[in-house]
This record gives structure tokens, C-alpha cells and sequence, in this order.
């Protein structure tokens, strides 16, 4: 009979359980159904060279990661100085992909604050990027030697994801065969 | 008679402004050629989530996002594409969350059964009460507590009264 005087306690302490949980979740992250699937195929001309081709086949058998961006993103403006650092240390090759953007202002911009990237593919109605799953830049992946995507980071990259999951993961993929 | 050709001349001209301005109202909204069309990417886009926007479905919004899918959808339609497999081109590069309504999987089992659970548990709650009740005398007290509450209440003075 005592234990019954208890339910409510017992029902509102799991309601915060799960109202707690719901605290740190991310509502605008969406679990990407690309995860531990091939790289959808691109063939873009590079963004600065317009006659010249870039594909994801160019990139095999090395762990890469691609980082879709554009001169109008505020937010690839806040992560892009991480992109540099990582670039200038050389741990893993850092591709671009433009995303619905104008060569001169992409370029512009690339001036301004760096180039992170060995070579950015040019975007500029953003198909590839909807078949990469893009619905808001900046967005990163991480692909493997076989040509799978690893990892999606949606949004600037932060340095504890950096640090925490994106690095240590680049690590252990390049170790593979 | 010549006050009414005049009314009928107004009532024309009216007419002809309210036409002319729906027509410019009209060439404001995108042209779709084909109603027919028009309104299956409606119905298409009613069942799909604008990502950007959270609760917002694509034919509600005019975001980068749903503008992007509202073109991909035509080109795929124009092309001869069914609706089911527009569907699943958007799911394979989205997800189901872009879906409005999730489809029935292991990991949404519980969100699809979870309401009827609640429900079937509701209803059990609500039938052992009521045949707790059923069995249980309505009062618990003794004859002699009867007795004080009649007294207390005045009622068996009442009685009394009457049987005087």
C-alpha cells in the first residue's frame, strides 16, 4: 500500500529522466542515412579552374574528408580557421566543395581567409550536394580508403569534435588497410 | 435605362480591373503548366519535412531547402518518375526523418504502438476500478456509525418527526 503512495514519485522521476535526455539533443540534427555507405559519385570542375575535372574516384585508397561550404555561410566563416590549422598540419587531405556559390566570390573568400583545401569541386546548383544529403552548410564528412563515408559532422565543426571523434577517427582509418 | 447601361458600364470596368490584377497575382506564383502536375508535387510535398525549418512541411515553405526539393521533385516527375520512387530517392540521401509520417521499422515501433499501449493500459485501469467499486459495499461503516451520522445529519429526527 505504501509502495502505490510512491508510483506518481516513481512516474515523474522517469519523466525527468527522459526530459533531461531531451535537454541535450539536438533537434536540427539529423542522423544521416549515408553513414557506412559508399560516397555518392561526383565529376564537378574544380573551382579554380573551370576546365579542369574533380572526382571523389580521384581520392581513393586515401582517408579524406570533404568539407561542403560557401562565401555566404556565416557559419563556415566561424569554423573555417580550424579548417586551416588541421590543413597546415597536415594529418589528412581536406577537399571543398563549394556549394551553390559564385566562382569570384568563392575565390574572394578564399583569399580573405585561406585555403584549406588541396582543391574545392565548384557546385553551383548544388546537385552533388543533394546527393551528399546537404541541407545546411557547412557540413564535413569523413571518407575511407575504400571510398565509405564514416562520419558526418552537420554544421561547423567544433574543437571537441575535432579533437574527440573526427581526429582519433581519421587515425584509426588510415591504420586500416 | 440609361442609369443602368451606365451601372452595367461600372460594373464591367470593375470587372476588368479585379481580372487584370488576379492575372498579375497569378503570374507572380511559379507556372506549372499542368494543374494535374501542380498537384501531385503538392501532394508529395505536403508529406515531406522542410529540414531546415523543423515542423514545417516542404509545400509550406519557400526556404533554399524546399525550393531545391520542390525543383528536384518536378524534374524527377517530368522525367516519368513514380511518386514512390521520389520518395525513396529523397529517403536515401535524407532519411526518414524527412518523412512526415516515419515508416514502420524496429527502431519506431514503439512511437507508432506507443499510444495504443497507453491507451490499452488506460482502459485496464478504468475496468479494475470500476469492479473494485462494484464489489465493494458503498459504505464501510458499522451500523452503530450509521447511526451517529443520521443523528448528526438530522436525519433520523426527521423520521422521528414524520412518525409522530
Amino acid at each position: 500500500m505504501r509502495l502505490r503512495l510512491l508510483l506518481p514519485l516513481a512516474v515523474f522521476g522517469l519523466l525527468v529522466v527522459f526530459l533531461y535526455k531531451g535537454l541535450t539533443l539536438n533537434p536540427s540534427e539529423v542522423p544521416s542515412p549515408l553513414i557506412d555507405k559508399p560516397a555518392p559519385d561526383f565529376s564537378l570542375t574544380r573551382l579554380h579552374d573551370p576546365v579542369a575535372a574533380i572526382s571523389n574516384k580521384d581520392m581513393a585508397g586515401k582517408v579524406w574528408m570533404l568539407n561542403v561550404w560557401a562565401s555566404w555561410c556565416v557559419s563556415c566563416r566561424q569554423e573555417h580557421p580550424l579548417l586551416v590549422d588541421l590543413s597546415r598540419r597536415g594529418i589528412v587531405p581536406i577537399y571543398g566543395l563549394n556549394y551553390k556559390d559564385t566562382r569570384d566570390e568563392a575565390i574572394a573568400w578564399l583569399q580573405q581567409l585561406g585555403n584549406p583545401y588541396l582543391a574545392s569541386a565548384f557546385d553551383a546548383d548544388g546537385r552533388v550536394g543533394m546527393d551528399y544529403g546537404v541541407y545546411g552548410v557547412p557540413e564535413t564528412y569523413v571518407i575511407d580508403k575504400q571510398g565509405v563515408i564514416r562520419y558526418k559532422q552537420i554544421g561547423p565543426i567544433s574543437v571537441d569534435a575535432l579533437q574527440n571523434r573526427i581526429l582519433p577517427m581519421i587515425r584509426q582509418l588510415q591504420e586500416q588497410a | 435605362m440609361r442609369a443602368r447601361t451606365a451601372t452595367l458600364w461600372l460594373l464591367a470596368a470593375l470587372l476588368g480591373v479585379w481580372g487584370m490584377s488576379s492575372a498579375a497575382l497569378a503570374g507572380e506564383a511559379v507556372p506549372l503548366l499542368d494543374p494535374a502536375l501542380e498537384a501531385r508535387v503538392k501532394h508529395l510535398e505536403e508529406g515531406l519535412r522542410c529540414l531546415v525549418c523543423q515542423g514545417q512541411s516542404v509545400a509550406e515553405s519557400d526556404s533554399g531547402f524546399s525550393q531545391d526539393i520542390r525543383a528536384e521533385i518536378l524534374s524527377k516527375m517530368r522525367e516519368g518518375k513514380s511518386d514512390q520512387e521520389i520518395t525513396d530517392f529523397l529517403v536515401e540521401r535524407y532519411g526518414d526523418f524527412i518523412l512526415f509520417s516515419p515508416p514502420v521499422k524496429s527502431t519506431t515501433a514503439l512511437l507508432w504502438a506507443g499510444p495504443l499501449i497507453l491507451l490499452a493500459v488506460a482502459a485496464l485501469f478504468m475496468v479494475v476500478m470500476i469492479l473494485r467499486q462494484r464489489r465493494e459495499p458503498r459504505s464501510k461503516l458499522s451500523a452503530e456509525e450509521v447511526r451517529r451520522a443520521e443523528s448528526l445529519l438530522g436525519i433520523d429526527e426527521a423520521k422521528d418527526k414524520g412518525g409522530s
